[in-house]
């Protein structure tokens, strides 16, 4: 009998192997490969309900959810926005223009004045790096980054990975390429700690004007470690792209770019636009990824926007079941 | 209090038989039944019973699984494996008799929220329920149609059934409770 005891219990620690005890999500850094394999198993969950006939559940009813976005977005809000209804959640959206924000609130009482006025869950967006941990050392609210400056974008890495492992399988030992505007993207950070952390070959490539300053050829040194995982830097696309899985191109953010780091569009495009040709160094079949909005024409063809290699509009609908998941198994650890 | 065996591995076997019995006498064969397990061990129930039912009859029944995650309205103070799977029906149950299939029946809330998950996917006949075993202590007025076997419990006890499928042998056993954490087996709480 004891035997018996011990041979369920054995059984038990099986079935608790992905636990989730996290309260934010702010970051892929601090990702343990179980929560993002607990992410990745939810979102299974959310794409069926997604594809029914009347996509609700009742799962978070009564619970209400803020966006709080202080920086422009289509597709991230929207998305957990449907997310959150999809849950059966209240949802408030608030956009710093319009709101209190205007009138000089500062972020921490207006983020204290929505956890006054109900909401359980915070979703937000803020041009600061590191807004959102300072925001979650203050409230009781969970809070989910959906953007912070340049340094993380969350649930993009996740929904992002989702993809590559619908089509891929296993990520380990897969070479993905992140082409274009590193220094300046949340998105590729998020991507480069949640893929190293699942063994793949992150590739790198831009012109060394948009690499982090940590990237520059022979800037890592010993006394000065960069704040990434380890990554292959190239500065030239042709041979970063040959043998890749997957091409992701990165939009050039125009509007975080102060002066001088590019000589023009029309050179950078020349370099560094994932186009038919360079495609055709990749694997056969690899995925070409896009975080969106896209510039066509710019970091990347419209041929290859709109080929049968691309997962951009996968991407968004991913977006909304990993959101999902997200806001649920967050809701649910909750203590 | 020690652990104790209740249903061994041929006792499971007959009372899966004979449920399968019951639900093709109930519903004059095997036409319009489809069988829907609830996770985690409802599913492989659900199997067997389809399995005996081809066996008896020479036809299949369709199998699936539902998922009550997202229903559920007895969600604990912390769940520590909060994670839900697809809902996979495999026809639309839409006017046939679905039959419910769970390991242990207790307090009715994860049959209450298994019938809103079903009714989601359309309006069945009928829906009915079967059970491998009621353990009584209900607390919403809800009955099984078919039970493997009735075994009365204290609150305090910890019903766990063990499947070839998932936990690697058949055996169903009542123990002492354990910690909030360690339960398992147990179709609800």
């Amino acid at each position: 009998m004891r035997e018996e005891r011990s041979a369920a219990g054995a059984i038990a620690a099986l079935e608790v192997k992905s636990t989730w005890t996290r309260r934010h999500v702010l970051d892929l850094d601090d990702f343990s490969r179980a929560e993002i394999d607990a992410v990745m198993e939810t979102t299974d969950a959310m794409k069926e309900v997604l594809a029914r006939e009347v996509p609700r559940v009742p799962a978070l009813r009564g619970k209400t959810i803020v966006t709080l976005f202080y920086e422009a977005s289509t597709r991230t809000r929207a998305s957990f926005e449907l997310a959150a209804k999809a849950l059966g959640a209240d949802v408030i959206n608030i956009a710093a223009s319009g709101s209190s924000v205007q009138k000089g609130e500062s972020l921490y009482d207006t983020v204290r004045t929505l956890q006054a006025v109900g909401a359980q869950m915070l979703v937000m967006r803020h041009g600061s790096s590191g807004a959102p941990y300072l925001v979650a050392r203050h409230v009781e609210m969970n809070v989910v980054n959906a953007g912070d400056g340049w340094h993380a974008h969350p649930t993009q890495g996740l929904l992002d990975i989702y993809t590559m492992r619908s089509h891929l399988g296993d990520l380990r030992g897969k070479r993905v390429v992140i082409v274009g505007d590193i220094a300046h993207s949340r998105v590729a950070r998020s991507n480069i700690w949640g893929l190293t952390n699942l063994g793949a070959d992150v590739v790198v490539c831009a012109p060394p004007t948009l690499l982090p300053f940590g990237m520059w050829p022979g800037a890592v040194t010993a006394e000065e470690p960069l704040a990434l995982p380890r990554v292959t830097v190239e500065t030239d696309l042709d041979s970063a792209v040959e043998g890749a899985d997957v091409v992701m191109a990165l939009r050039l953010q125009l509007e975080r770019m102060t002066a001088g780091l590019l000589p023009s569009l029309r050179e950078y495009a020349r370099l560094y636009q994932v186009n038919e040709e360079r495609l055709a160094r990749a694997r056969t079949g690899a995925l070409v990824m896009h975080p969106g909005p896209m510039n066509e024409g710019v970091e990347i063809s419209p041929a290859v926007a709109r080929s049968l290699q691309s997962t951009i509009e996968e991407q968004v609908t991913n977006g909304v079941a990993v959101r999902m998941a997200v806001l649920y198994l967050l809701a649910r650890g909750k203590p | 209090m020690v652990t104790r065996t209740v249903l061994t591995p041929e006792d499971i076997r007959r009372a899966v038989g004979r449920i399968a019995h019951e639900i093709l006498e109930r519903n004059r064969g095997p036409d319009g039944v489809v069988l829907v397990g609830m996770r985690t061990r409802g599913v492989p129930l659900a199997a067997r019973l389809a399995a005996a039912i081809q066996e008896f009859e020479g036809q299949a029944v369709p199998v699936g699984a539902l998922d009550i995650g997202l229903y559920r309205d007895d969600i604990p103070a912390m769940d520590l494996r909060p994670q839900i799977k697809p809902t996979e029906l495999p026809t639309d149950i839409h006017g046939k008799r679905v039959v419910l299939v769970d390991d242990v029946l207790y307090t009715g809330r994860s049959i209450r929220a298994a019938l809103d998950a079903l009714i989601d996917f359309g309006r069945p006949a009928s829906i009915q329920l079967a059970v491998l075993v009621d353990r009584g202590h209900r607390e919403l007025p809800i009955r099984a149609d078919y039970v493997g076997k009735n075994i009365p419990t204290a609150l305090g006890e910890d019903v766990q059934v063990l499947l070839e499928e998932t936990d690697g042998r058949d055996e169903v056993l009542v123990e002492p409770v354990l910690s909030e954490a360690e339960g398992t087996g147990e179709g609800e709480r």
